[in-house]
């Protein structure tokens, strides 16, 4: 559908073509009739893992808990590129935009987390020039219109948004634009699996493969996960049909014993993925020897930084000395770690709801918009109504 | 001096500031009591009388379906159709920027006087100031209103359990619509704001003896805010159909886009109403029939427990909550 719309005459987006027909009542019926017989051939309870905050927000968001068996439990995972970001790299993010004559941008709710002294959003009411973004290419007119200033665009997410990056990358050396710096905090999927799998107590054995990741890196990616880890993964969209059909797949794997990726969001993701993007990806990017991760802590080849070649746009090394390193751990009360590694639920929190809630958050996971934390105190609990 | 741009001298209170005045405020507004220019304006007020003021900074200034002079009026005459009053008289605050095109400026007091014709209302005193710039981003206004009171006793306090919720139109255009224009997408067309001045379906319903309880245009927040807010204010449970509550394809699918839903995207022409279950079929009628309102619907009731929450139901038969929007509208970042 997406396709047959993007060739039509005007090239107007349909937008009704992106939903449509994945929300139907009938379906999401019948799939929770499907799954729930299939569940009853389950030797043992299936864990799955969505792995991104998308999915953890469709399946509260659509109530779909409350149509899966009881043996079929989720487990939320570290794919949200706002939660597992460390307090050290949110205070540098605030060190830059304090700093005379720089604009520090960045995408999304990245603006409310909280560092270790506040967030970049209390930064800027403190007087900081912090801009949330839509577009990342939005950069190159700031940096254009602001020649006087140093233009910093914090960088962030999964493999989903590395290429945009790199295209502004791209479009920042071509126009010689000098004053627009990176500070790379772009993170990798499948070593956050591995480090989710190699917790000792983990119960997770299924995946719901991310969605828009896969689009950019293909199904490819979770195949080794796969193989090691002896768990099936579906790759799905985000819509509740996706969602449900996924969960479907996953326990039919799970009776098969077959611990293969398939992809259920066909419209979108192929085993390849996106070989321009990652072409490009690749121009710009190396692996980082190891990242801290909220939460997990430091996962080795697990981010992204410039390559060598860039390093005039590296506003790590721009502003080396000045920009703070220490590493900070989450407030003792705060289980987002234990969340973000599959440990604990959301609900398990002690904090969660009373000390810690969307306007005043203590953990990552409760401020973002897809933290696993927001997502259950936004919709979870409800009983039943007559 | 350029007559193309505003200029500082126009806020100086000499001739530059009388002209404009006289050139474009009161041809725009003529009336009597304007015409008067005294220090202030004379009314004749009788009765209980509703008051309110607002102020506007929205960015862009112009935007599919209106822009920031009709949003004005439409803001502050809907707050006293709300609460069941006719709106009578407006004042008028500007705040200009230094610089900010004449030509925009007299596309933005057209779209007001051609908006206040549709509820009767009058500009009746006003204000101009022009700040240097960078003091400002373009033009602020601020409209305050005042309107006689023709059904009383509506308030957010008054729900109770029995009552039918009802949507006066689809929701969250105008939301989207700014979102569209402030990020220049170039997305299908036909998203349009709602931005409109409500008193004439108002009118309508408050014509026929209608026991209505409550009534709320579903500004920033959208409509899970006033329902949250009645909720907590009325002490009472709120359920909501997800699927009657209408939705433009526009809306639905830029919410895909950005990961926002459309309950919580801000109407400046739609309003939520609570009144007996019983008389909602024939409110909607009106409001259909007579109101202009043809994509009204009745999208819930009012029940007891739990006390202060909105509970919402999925066509498939599962309940979430609808919660309050929390702090800025960001999108998703994957």
């Amino acid at each position: 559908m997406p396709n047959q719309a993007i060739n039509e005459p005007d090239s107007s987006l349909k937008l009704k073509s992106l939903y449509e027909g994945f929300r139907d009542a009938g379906t999401i019926r019948a799939l929770a009739d499907r799954i729930s017989s299939a569940a009853i051939n389950l030797s043992e309870p299936l864990y799955i893992m969505e792995v991104c905050g998308g999915h953890t927000h469709t399946i509260m968001k659509y109530g779909l808990l409350g149509l899966i068996p009881d043996n079929v439990k989720f487990i939320h995972g570290p794919g949200c590129p706002v939660c597992v970001m460390p307090k050290e790299r949110i205070d540098q993010a605030i060190a830059l935009a304090k700093m005379d004559d720089v604009i520090l941008l960045t995408l999304g709710d990245m603006i409310r987390v909280p560092g270790s002294k506040g967030s970049l959003a209390q930064a800027r009411a403190s007087g900081a020039d912090v801009r949330p973004l839509y577009d990342p290419l939005d950069a190159l007119a700031i940096a254009r219109d602001n020649p006087d200033k140093t233009v910093v665009f914090f960088a962030i997410g999964f493999e989903t948004s590395t290429p945009m990056t790199a295209v502004l990358l791209q479009q920042a050396e071509h126009a010689a634009l000098p004053n627009l710096l990176f500070h790379i905090n772009h993170v990798l999927v499948p070593p956050a699996i591995d480090a989710v799998m190699a917790e000792p107590a983990t119960k997770v054995n299924a995946f719901i493969g991310p969605a828009h990741v896969s689009v950019i890196s293909g199904a490819k990616i979770y195949r080794r996960a796969a193989e090691v880890h002896h768990t099936p993964v579906v790759v799905s969209g985000f819509e509740p049909v996706d969602v449900m059909e996924s969960i479907l797949r996953l326990v039919e794997l799970k009776n098969h014993a077959e611990s293969v990726v398939e992809v259920q969001y066909s419209r979108a993701v192929t085993e390849e993925g996106n070989l321009t993007a990652q072409a490009l990806v690749d121009e710009y990017f190396e692996v980082r020897d190891s990242f801290r991760w909220r939460g997990l802590g430091p996962i080795p080849q697990s981010a992204l930084k410039l390559k060598d070649k860039y390093a005039h746009r590296d506003a790590e090394i721009h502003f080396g000395g000045r920009l703070p390193v220490a590493e900070i751990d989450d407030h003792k009360a705060c289980q987002c770690g234990d969340i973000l590694r599959g440990l604990a639920n959301p609900m398990d929190c002690k904090v969660f709801g009373r000390g810690c809630t969307p306007q005043t958050p203590l953990g990552s996971c409760m401020v973002s918009s897809e933290g696993a934390c927001n997502a259950y105190y936004r919709y979870h609990g409800v009983q039943h109504v007559d | 001096m350029s007559t193309n741009s505003i200029q500082l001298a126009h806020g100086g209170g000499g001739l530059e500031m009388n002209k404009l005045i006289r050139n474009l405020f009161f041809k725009a507004f003529d009336n009597c009591i304007l015409r008067n220019e005294e220090d202030a304006a004379l009314l004749n007020l009788q009765g209980p009388t509703a008051f309110t003021t607002d102020s506007f900074t929205v960015s862009p200034l112009f935007f599919a379906g209106g822009d920031i002079g009709k949003l004005a009026i439409a803001g502050t005459v809907n707050d006293l159709a709300m609460m069941g009053a006719e709106p009578q008289y407006l004042s008028l605050g500007v705040i200009i920027e230094e610089g900010f095109p004449m030509a925009s400026l007299e596309t933005i007091v057209a779209s007001m006087a051609s908006e206040l014709k549709k509820c009767g209302a009058k500009i009746v005193c006003g204000d101009t100031k022009v700040v240097p710039k960078g003091c400002a981003d373009g033009l602020f206004l601020n409209t305050t209103g005042v309107g006689r009171i023709v059904k009383p006793g509506l308030s957010a306090k008054h729900l109770v359990p029995g009552d039918a919720i009802l949507v006066s139109g689809d929701i969250g255009r105008h939301g989207a619509a700014i979102l569209m224009a402030r990020e220049g997408l170039e997305l299908e067309s036909g998203l349009v704001s709602d931005c409109a001045t409500l008193w004439g379906a108002v009118e309508q319903l408050l014509v026929h003896p209608f026991d209505i309880h409550a009534m709320r245009d579903a500004t920033r927040g959208g409509l899970s805010a006033v329902l949250n807010e009645w909720a907590a204010a009325s002490d009472v449970m709120i359920e909501v159909d997800e699927a009657a509550v209408p939705v433009s394809d526009e809306v639905k699918g830029l919410c895909e886009l950005y990961g926002f839903e459309a309950t919580d995207l801000a109407n400046e022409g739609t309003f939520v109403m609570a009144l007996p279950a019983g008389q909602a079929e024939g409110a909607l009628e009106v409001l259909k029939r007579f109101g202009h309102c043809e994509n009204a619907a009745i999208i819930g009731r009012v029940g007891e427990s739990p006390a202060g929450r909105v509970i919402l139901h999925t066509p498939w038969g599962s309940n979430r909550y609808l919660d309050l929007p929390a702090g800025e509208l960001l999108p998703r970042i994957c």
